[in-house]
């Protein structure tokens, strides 16, 4: 009797232990002094710049807005996945509905740490791993320009995710696998600066990676296949390869991967399909040499075989 | 019995060629729209000069082909299967597939019949193309492997 108590005991402290473990691992953990020490005062005007770099209005305003309706960032888009539903929230300067009261160092906390104003993790629907490789001023100048826009009123309904994916605390154990601020790609000494300035923009604010590079189980992203195509998300289709290898965009030259940005047709000019609409909208917003500089990365980057399965052969 | 089976067979295979062949004939429909789009983006981008007589041929042209889309006859159901790209979604979005062949029809029936005279108009015409292209293709396109 006295042996089972024990053994009773024992088991209490380990589960116990292994609780306390969890927690301590899982926490999760905000930017250190030095980083908000970087923030610096933002720009609202090259704000707007990493705005539409970054697309923020695609899932964030409401679906198809046009014109300043794309600046009402009232949130509401979905996005269906084998996790579950997850909706963009309100993210417009709303104090109470959207994110109105947040100071930057809270914004910053949410984009390079995905972490909320409340000190929960938030769910990389949002893309952080991606924004967490951004400068930190280009984070306060997005924040500025932000702070330009109307409030909205109004709070889209929460995410709807399956177990065990909706218990938050969890996300700390895949921050641990998957949150990294360094740049994916490593290039030499003397790279030209228009490639790193392309790694930027393409790591980081237009978070490129989120769809067209291939998820592990736990939904982290494959570096070893980075850019190289994935099984879509949402739908049954594909996303292409875009590395110089596979058979993705490998013929492109930079201009007419810069030009296929600025207009959405391809060198045979077949158009622009898909999810990669919206995606083109917002890139043609950019200056001719920010395509440019997406257009020097993606031709610099190590070629990958397509990182999905070929499509099964044709019914005849 | 025998006889049976050979004719369902029979009927079968014949239903997957058609198939094939309206999927086929799409194909190169919008093959051939892509090469007079090309004619106006390659002006456009600068790869070639702005011709009057170039921009009116490739919209006349484009223009046929579009008029001619008929969506009963070259998306019988079935045809989402096989060697092409059309989702679904166009057999149950009917309704909505419809409305952007037709807004294709009107957007080319207009360029045609007032075609660009200088580079700035045409510019603004292959933008008014380029996404009706691209509203379509993206709700009603399956990108694959």
């Amino acid at each position: 009797m006295a042996i089972l108590r024990k053994l009773a005991i024992a088991a209490l402290a380990l589960g116990g232990a292994g609780a306390s473990v969890f927690w301590w691992l899982t926490e999760p953990e905000r930017l250190g002094p030095e980083t908000l020490a970087s923030l610096g005062a933002g720009d609202a005007v090259r704000g707007q710049r990493i705005f539409d770099a970054g697309g923020c209005a695609s899932c964030h305003a409401r679906p198809k807005a046009e014109g300043d309706a794309r600046l009402q960032l009232v949130g509401g888009v979905e996005l269906k996945t084998p996790f579950g539903t997850f909706v963009a929230p309100n993210i417009s300067s709303d104090p109470t509905d959207g994110i109105g009261a947040w100071s930057l160092e809270d914004f910053a906390n949410a984009m390079l740490k995905g972490v909320s104003r409340d000190g929960q993790h938030l769910y990389p629907a949002f893309p952080y791993p991606s924004y967490a490789r951004m400068r930190p001023g280009d984070v306060a100048d997005l924040y500025a320009f932000m702070k330009t826009l109307p409030p909205v009123a109004g709070r889209a309904p929460d995410h709807s995710l399956n177990f065990p994916y909706n218990i938050r605390r969890g996300l700390g154990l895949w921050k641990l696998l998957n949150l990294r601020a360094e740049p994916v790609v490593a290039f030499a000494d003397g790279t030209p600066e228009k490639v790193l300035r392309g790694r930027l923009l393409v790591e980081g604010a237009g978070h490129c990676g989120e769809c067209h590079t291939p998820r592990a189980l736990d939904g982290g992203p494959k570096r070893s296949q980075w850019l190289a195509g994935a099984v879509a998300a949402e739908g049954t289709g594909i996303v292409p390869n875009i590395t110089p290898g596979g058979n993705g965009i490998r013929s492109w030259s930079e201009s007419d991967i810069a030009g296929y940005l600025e207009t959405g047709f391809t060198p045979e000019f077949d158009s622009v399909g898909g999810t990669m609409v919206e995606v083109q909208k917002n890139m043609a917003r950019l200056a001719a040499e920010d395509r440019e500089a997406i257009a020097a990365y993606l031709k610099a980057i190590p070629a990958e075989p397509n990182g999905y399965p070929p499509a099964k052969a044709a019914a005849n | 019995m025998r006889k049976y089976v050979l004719a369902i067979t029979a009927l079968a295979l014949a239903t997957t060629a058609a198939l094939a062949d309206v999927i086929a004939d799409r194909k190169a429909v919008m093959k051939d729209n892509a090469k007079q789009v090309g004619v106006l983006v390659s002006m456009v981008k600068g790869e070639t000069q702005f011709d009057a007589a170039a921009v009116l041929a490739a919209l006349t042209t484009l223009n046929d082909n579009v008029q001619k889309i008929d969506v009963a006859a070259s998306f019988p159901k079935g045809s989402d299967q096989g060697d092409t790209t059309a989702s679904p979604k166009i057999w149950t979005d009917a309704a909505g597939f419809q409305a952007q062949v037709d807004k294709f029809k009107s957007v080319t029936a207009t360029a045609a019949a007032a075609p660009a005279q200088d580079l700035d108009a045409l510019k603004a015409q292959v933008g008014t193309i380029g996404q009706t292209c691209a509203a379509c293709h993206e709700a009603f396109r399956v990108k694959k492997g």
